[in-house]
């Protein structure tokens, strides 16, 4: 029906933009009928994402012009926002940003760049910022649940932290419970979706794909190596974060800082 | 104070929590321990008692005065090693998940030594829990449970032993046997020992000395005769803080 309305391609996506909109304020209204007010935060979370994410699309018309290199400048932009948003998930962990950054560029960028140089993912704007920026956003919201999580655990157990402490041990063991808990809860909604692939939900990227011409077998297989891809990334960065979390939360004479 | 022939013993020890709460916990504490002595912390909630043994196992740091073990500066020892030689007993047995035997054997393990299953069976013979090895630590009563604490801290054999509360959260049976167990336990082995109490009728009957802190200082400090043969009325005042200028 929009496309009869609206014959240009820009005005279709604006009008397709508001009645998604439109959709997500009624839904609300109903959602505020038990007791959930919303309402207020909507507006301007929808302003700021739709503003950012036209900068994006003009900054990437712009890009696929220019030179390709330029996409790993944008990686590298994306991976410190990613650490600034983490940052504010681990209030209780000090240096928290330096933490983030470190992990998601050891990890996120490590695993990149490894499938950068085999060839999996072209160095090309059009390839690397889309895919790139997938990794990056599920990495962060891994370290966000496990740092959360890692927090939620140490704060909820200092008894037995210090115990350990007092017994002698070391921070890493004493801390290796909860840093396994907080590690294998933020990985699991990473396997989950390598497990549900195709069954539960067939992915953006492939949609994308499909949607623009390509073979529906070669994207089913290149959404498995996006998602593998995201899994490694995020699995690197958290095993990065709870090397570097642990010297964070202790004093050098191995007293416990994080205790809630 | 001389302190030549203290085990433990405390200079001028403060503690004050950094901006933004920046609280004076403890200001000047100044005491001494022998080995085989107990010696009773008392004084009302919020006196410093627990920031004071904190600091003796070197959970916290104070931020000013001297703690010396045997003499030694706490400071030119490594913590993990301090931690071994001071053992401490919680309020709360705080337990880790697995059998008893691994609780008991967890101390000695961080330092690369193996405890026996004779060892252990000999250790919680001695504690009352004699055929509770194998037994789920999750399972145990409030009592059990201090019990399995306690043989979890002499199975690092400790020169001093840290007591915070370790009977206040059981129930009156189970107090007075832990209470029984030990006072046993210090007197057999000579261990040097802090006891905090809220309670003057345990420091009475546990312990040769009394050092009584009050917002962070002492109050009073010496044998456990001379604090006792005070009015009863006093005593309880002072227990319960009330009167505490």
């Amino acid at each position: 029906m929009l496309e009869h309305l609206f014959p240009s391609q820009l005005a279709r996506g604006a009008a397709e933009c508001f009645f998604a909109a439109l959709l997500s304020f009624a839904v609300l209204l109903l959602v505020r009928r038990r007791g959930v007010d919303l309402l207020a935060e909507l507006p301007l979370a929808q302003l700021r994402g739709i503003a950012q994410i036209v900068a994006v699309g003009a900054i990437l018309t712009w890009m696929l012009r220019g030179p390709q290199w330029t996409s790993l400048l944008v990686l590298a932009g994306m991976m410190l926002a990613a650490a600034s948003i983490v940052r504010r998930r681990a209030k209780g962990i000090p240096r928290a940003f330096t933490l983030a950054w470190f992990s998601i560029a050891g990890g996120a960028g490590s695993v990149l760049v490894a499938l950068i140089v085999v060839g999996v993912i072209p160095l090309k704007v059009a390839m690397l910022v889309p895919v790139g920026s997938m990794v990056i956003a599920q990495t962060m919201n891994m370290q966000s649940i496990f740092l959360d999580r890692f927090q939620g655990e140490v704060t909820s157990h200092v008894g037995e932290i210090e115990s350990a402490l007092a017994l002698g041990a070391s921070p890493d063991v004493a801390l290796g419970r909860y840093l396994r808990a907080a590690y294998k809860a933020s990985l699991i909604p990473s396997l989950d979706n390598v497990r549900s692939l195709g069954i539960v939900w067939i992915p953006g990227i492939m949609a994308g794909m499909v949607l623009s011409g390509a073979s529906p077998v070669y994207a089913a297989l290149y959404q498995f190596v996006v998602l593998t891809t995201i899994f490694s990334a995020a699995a690197l960065t958290c095993l990065i974060s709870s090397y570097l979390v642990t010297k964070r939360v202790f004093t050098a004479q191995e007293q416990l800082l994080l205790r809630g | 104070m001389t302190g030549t022939n203290y085990l433990l013993e405390c200079r001028e020890v403060s503690r004050e929590l950094p901006a933004p709460e920046s609280k004076l916990l403890l200001r000047g504490v100044s005491f001494g321990v022998a080995k085989g002595e107990v010696l009773a912390i008392l004084g009302p909630s919020g006196a410093g008692k627990s920031t004071l043994l904190r600091l003796l196992n070197r959970l916290d740091e104070p931020t000013a005065g001297t703690i010396l073990l045997d003499g030694q500066d706490y400071r030119e020892l490594c913590p993990r090693a301090l931690r071994r030689r001071v053992g401490m007993i919680m309020q709360r047995a705080h337990l880790f998940p697995g059998s008893v035997a691994q609780n008991v054997c967890f101390g000695p393990s961080q330092h690369g030594l193996s405890m026996g299953a004779a060892e252990v069976e000999s250790l919680l013979d001695q504690v009352g829990l004699a055929g509770y090895s194998d037994r789920d630590a999750g399972t145990l009563s409030g009592g059990e449970a201090q019990r399995v604490a306690i043989t979890r801290a002499l199975a690092n054999s400790p020169e001093l032993l840290l007591l915070d509360e370790p009977t206040s959260a059981l129930d009156p049976a189970s107090k007075e046997s832990v209470e029984q167990l030990l006072g046993s336990i210090v007197r057999e082995r000579a261990l040097a020992c802090l006891w905090v109490t809220h309670d003057a009728g345990q420091a009475g009957r546990m312990a040769d000395s009394v050092l009584r802190l009050e917002a962070g200082r002492v109050a009073d400090f010496g044998s456990a005769s001379h604090w006792l043969s005070r009015p009863q009325q006093a005593l309880e005042n002072e227990e319960t803080g009330v009167g505490n200028a």
